[in-house]
């Protein structure tokens, strides 16, 4: 970033530690931004004439007498439609070899929207993917995360929900993405021709951890400049929030804070809800849905990052590989969406939430008969026909190779029903088995 | 507290939104200050004092804040305004109204005023010159919504005083005196609508507060059958994300049977109190026939809102709850949740460098959360009539686990416990409260249970423990039917196992989203136990335990039926006499 001019340059550091360091220094506001030979640094403790900056990359190198300036301001994003097709670091800088950005300065992390100025969320977002449409219905001004394990394929998924979502912008959050990662969702984004709507703010494992705190802000700051300026529909990816929570137990560990559970902070349900709630709907048009990321060890959701998030979000995602078909699914039964109800049977046909709920229940008989096979139980024909019923269910419909729009899922699961049971045994209203039962 | 000269102090450190000022006079604990960022000004509360060291949480964010910047110390804790014109309204935690504040961010340092002191009441006096009243009398009313709300001798004053007028009924502003009355030592003082009072005391304006012993219907059978709640008795709902707490605490906002309901979303999703902006203005109060929005106070506090004043939030809605008490009111509280008030104290006390109890919550955690559910409760006022708060809590329990410490110290506050089960949600069993581990204390209160034997049936609790056993049995015989298999155990344990489940399907089970199941009047109640219970306590005939599921599955499809159906409705008596034919094909004489 420029040094600006006119600026005092104090050369006296009294402390280092691993990620902050102290020195004697008047004036200075509260998360006032500075840097240490050339690095990033935020205040973050004053005491006195005493202030504390932590370095964002890390203290290693730095001497005693580095040259810290101050820069009178909190970090800043320049927002301006320059912003679209464009990737930037964690500081917002450029990093795809283009020119710097101009336009507004905001500040990021900035205050959140008077409750009573938002709208309730009421558009349906279509992915073609039955196992969100059909099941677990996103609506914008949501938040929602996948809760996934390292191994399962969600930045696949997340980058196809990205491109299919009829959204005037989306903003990727990269925390922690393998440099792959990261190229990979480039390509995609490339070869759907759809850079010119697509900002990036990426932190991968090759940059300082810490540095990747400033990343959601940022990313939800851009969000925010074209979801309420610009009235436009604007879809935030953030991935990997676990990785995000880590950098922040860091941080607190290094201030000597207490840990709560699992080593996290006390304040990580506040600090992750500050970035969640930054979903919204507005009165005017324009909306932010937020679709993260929160990777699991070995699928424990009692940990605190998963724990907290849930109680955040509106719902949760599941990503599960079905070994009967082979293929990865979303998890019918583990996966929600909050939201779901102000769309589903209203912008869908009307038979949508009774044909999800029973084949849901459907599938959870398939389950239990399963567990009766294993046991060495004796099935009887209606396990028989649930567990052929699941295995198509699966494979047309939960996969998440599917894309077929909202009316051709709801067929293909009367098709399945016709096919596997009788009008009793599926219990849907007598209307819609009337209209829809096929013959 | 009026002292002459207001104390002031200097900004010295900034930790977040712990700020230290030091001051160059006396400051009290909880004492309001107000802290000046380049011209914005930014409440906080005193929390410590070392020296002349005053240690402040900021109800804001301190982003910019520089070490000298001038702080003006108020010289009064946090208070809130009390007067007509509360009601309907959307207030922060702090009792800003949201509705005037301009533009679609909070600004930081934007407080609106709580109450419209220019609108006209039209004032009916209730006193009369000469009476001699004290703090919380009712000196003359005023209809806010249809509420006659009070107008009461000031919480603040203490002893007795004389009243030397009272304006006669007529239309008059807030802030107009509306009554005149006399000190012992003869001073005059002028009453005006409105008073304050600090949140964090509580409002003693009554003459005794007994056990609760009368039933708050609910209308959600779960609760008033199995494990009731007493008008000005305290109950909490601990359950994991996803297991329902906010459709329950939305369905009792919507039909319990209390004059007013004040809701505190503390720390919880915009878009549930949004739902509430949105549905409240247009649903019906079933009782008045007026829009729900009428009796329902919110105090928004949402997760992304600043965390300091989150804690205050909680304390601001049991405050307003408390002024409404002292009018003879049923008031209604309930705070989602009461989790994230805990966390906002263990943010403060990790700051403060305070040494740390179980999970890094605050030591005193226990004590704060016993002496807040202690504020409810069912009062006699000073004239002789009552008034009540109940307040039912949520509690997030971290990773669904009861054994953390705001389940645990809030248990040993609260008297009915309703655990939401996370196996019961998965399984779609609504409200997802868990029959076996719920509890009501008030059931054991012989003054309960005398209500319940005049107001609903004399033999009802006897029913109710009756049913509350079969269930626990139904899950003696679900367990040794899923060891031994189904055809390893007699079939009576499947009957026993079935009976179980008809209780779980027809009393338990509740659908929120439905016109007609959502609300079920204590009459109805009644009714569908005795006939559930008549089937519990039948004996049927069985030679083969496959033939047991699919007729019990009959006999709860029909059940639910007439759940589905209005009370004593055509429909209702068709399923009637439907069910009895079904009961008859295997029941033994």
């Amino acid at each position: 970033m420029e040094t600006q001019g006119f600026k005092k340059i104090y050369t006296k550091i009294t402390q280092i530690t691993k990620a902050t360091c102290s020195l004697q220094a008047s004036g200075i506001g509260y998360e006032e931004m500075a840097t240490v030979n050339g690095r990033l640094a935020q205040v973050v403790k004053l005491q006195g004439d005493n202030v504390t900056l932590q370095i964002f990359s890390g203290t290693e190198g730095i001497p005693t007498n580095a040259e810290v300036i101050f820069m009178g301001r909190p970090p800043v994003l320049k927002v301006s439609e320059e912003l679209a097709g464009r990737f930037f670091n964690a500081y917002g800088e450029p990093i795809d070899g283009g020119p710097e950005v101009e336009g507004e300065v905001r500040e990021i992390g900035g205050p959140s929207v008077n409750p009573v100025r938002r709208k309730q969320p009421s558009e349906l977002i279509a992915t073609g993917i039955a196992g969100i449409d059909l099941n677990n219905t996103l609506v914008t001004g949501q938040k929602i995360p996948f809760f996934a394990d390292p191994d399962q394929p969600y930045n696949q998924v997340m980058a196809m929900v990205a491109l299919r979502a009829k959204a005037d912008k989306i903003i990727l959050g990269g925390m922690g993405l393998t440099n792959d990662d990261y190229l990979y969702y480039k390509n995609v984004f490339d070869n759907a021709g759809a850079l010119d709507r697509i900002i990036s703010f990426v932190n991968t494992t090759e940059n300082p951890p810490v540095e990747r705190l400033l990343v959601p802000d940022m990313a939800l700051t851009a969000a925010e400049y074209f979801a309420f300026d610009k009235k436009e529909t604007v879809l935030v990816l953030l991935t990997d929030m676990t990785l995000y929570a880590d950098a922040l137990s860091i941080v607190s560990n290094r201030m000597d804070q207490i840990p709560s559970k699992d080593s996290m902070p006390g304040s990580l349900y506040s600090d992750l809800a500050k970035i969640y709630e930054k979903a919204v709907q507005f009165p005017e048009g324009g909306s932010i849905t937020i679709i993260a990321v929160t990777t699991l060890s070995s699928g424990d959701i009692t940990h605190a990052i998963p724990d907290n998030t849930g109680y955040i979000t509106e719902g949760q995602l599941f990503l599960r590989r079905d070994s009967d078909i082979g293929k990865v699914i979303v998890d019918p039964f583990r996966s929600l969406s909050r939201l779901k109800q102000l769309v589903i049977g209203k912008q869908t046909r009307k038979d949508h939430p009774q044909v999800m709920n029973a084949a849901v229940r459907l599938y959870a008989d398939a389950a239990n008969a399963k567990t009766k096979l294993e046991n060495g139980f004796d099935l009887t024909d209606y396990d028989v026909r649930t567990m052929s019923f699941a295995r198509e269910y699966s494979n047309d419909l939960l996969a998440i190779d599917v894309n077929i729009d909202t009316t051709a899922m709801l067929d293909t699961a009367w098709d399945l029903f016709g096919k596997h049971f009788t009008k009793a045994e599926v219990g849907i209203k007598q209307e819609f088995v009337d209209s829809y039962w096929p013959e | 507290m009026e002292e002459n000269k207001m104390t002031t102090g200097k900004v010295s450190g900034i930790i977040a939104n712990l700020v230290i000022v030091e001051v160059d006079g006396p400051v009290s604990q909880n004492e309001i200050c107000f802290i000046n960022l380049a011209g914005v000004r930014l409440m906080a509360e005193v929390i410590k004092v070392l020296g002349n060291k005053a240690y402040t949480q900021v109800f804001e964010s301190t982003r910019g804040l520089k070490v000298g910047e001038p702080v003006e110390f108020m010289g009064h804790m946090l208070e809130v305004t009390l007067g007509p014109g509360i009601l309907s309204k959307n207030f922060d935690g702090l009792q800003n109204d949201l509705d005037t504040m301009v533009g679609t961010f909070l600004k930081r340092g934007e407080y609106t005023a709580a109450i419209d002191v220019d609108k006209a009441w039209d004032f009916t006096p209730i006193a009369k010159a000469g009476d001699v009243v004290v703090a919380g009398d009712w000196l003359g009313e005023v209809k806010e919504n249809w509420i006659g709300h009070k107008i009461m001798v000031p919480f603040k004053f203490e002893g007795k005083y004389t009243i030397k007028s009272v304006k006669p009924a007529g239309t008059y502003k807030a802030s107009e005196t509306i009554a005149v009355i006399t000190d012992a030592e003869g001073s005059e003082i002028n009453i005006s609508m409105i008073q304050k009072w600090p949140v964090k005391m509580p409002i003693k304006a009554y003459t005794d507060k007994p056990r609760p012993f009368r039933l708050m219907e609910t209308g959600v059978r779960i609760i008033d059958t199995m494990n009731p709640i007493v008008e000005g008795g305290t109950g909490f709902i601990p359950g994991p994300f996803g297991s329902g707490k906010t459709v329950l605490q939305h369905a009792l906002s919507k039909q319990a049977e209390a004059d007013l309901i004040i809701v505190a979303a503390c720390g919880e999703r915009a878009n549930e109190v949004v739902e509430i902006f949105t549905e409240f203005p247009e649903l019906d109060d079933p009782r008045t026939g007026r829009k729900l929005m009428e009796r329902t106070t919110i105090i928004a506090n949402t997760s992304n809102m600043p965390v300091a004043a989150r804690e205050a939030s909680v304390y601001t809605a049991m405050t307003i709850g408390e002024y409404y008490r002292s009018m003879g009111l049923k008031v209604l509280l309930l705070a989602d949740s009461t989790s994230r008030w805990a966390q906002a104290l263990r943010e403060m006390s990790n700051r403060m460098e305070e040494l740390p109890g179980p999970d890094a919550f605050p030591m005193d955690l226990p004590a704060i959360i016993s002496s807040f559910y202690a504020r409810a409760g069912y009062v006699f006022l000073n004239n002789g009539s009552t008034g009540s708060i109940t307040f039912i809590g949520t509690v997030s329990p971290a990773g669904g686990n009861l054994k953390e410490p705001v389940t645990e110290s809030t248990k040993k506050a609260a008297r009915c416990f309703f655990a939401l089960s996370q196996q019961r949600a998965d399984s779609k069993r609504y409200p997802a409260v868990d029959p076996i581990d719920s509890y009501s204390k008030y059931l054991e209160y012989p003054e309960l249970q005398e209500y319940l034997a005049a107001n609903i049936a004399p033999d009802w609790l006897g029913n109710v423990l009756e049913a509350k056993n079969i269930l626990l049995r139904g899950k003696e015989a679900y367990e040794q039917i899923n060891i031994l298999g189904d055809d390893g155990v007699p079939i009576d344990y499947h009957l026993r196992y079935w009976k179980s489940e008809v209780i779980d399907f027809v009393i338990l089970q509740q659908d929120a989203f439905d016109k007609i199941d959502c609300s079920a009047p204590i009459a109805r109640q009644k009714e569908m136990l005795e006939k559930v219970l008549g089937v519990c306590r039948a004996d049927f005939d069985f030679d083969n335990f496959e033939d047991v599921n699919p007729w019990f599955k009959r006999v709860i499809n029909v059940f639910k039926q007439m759940n589905y159906s209005l009370y004593q409705s055509e429909d209702f008596k068709k399923y009637e006499t439907e069910l009895a034919e079904v009961i008859k094909e295997r029941k033994v004489a």
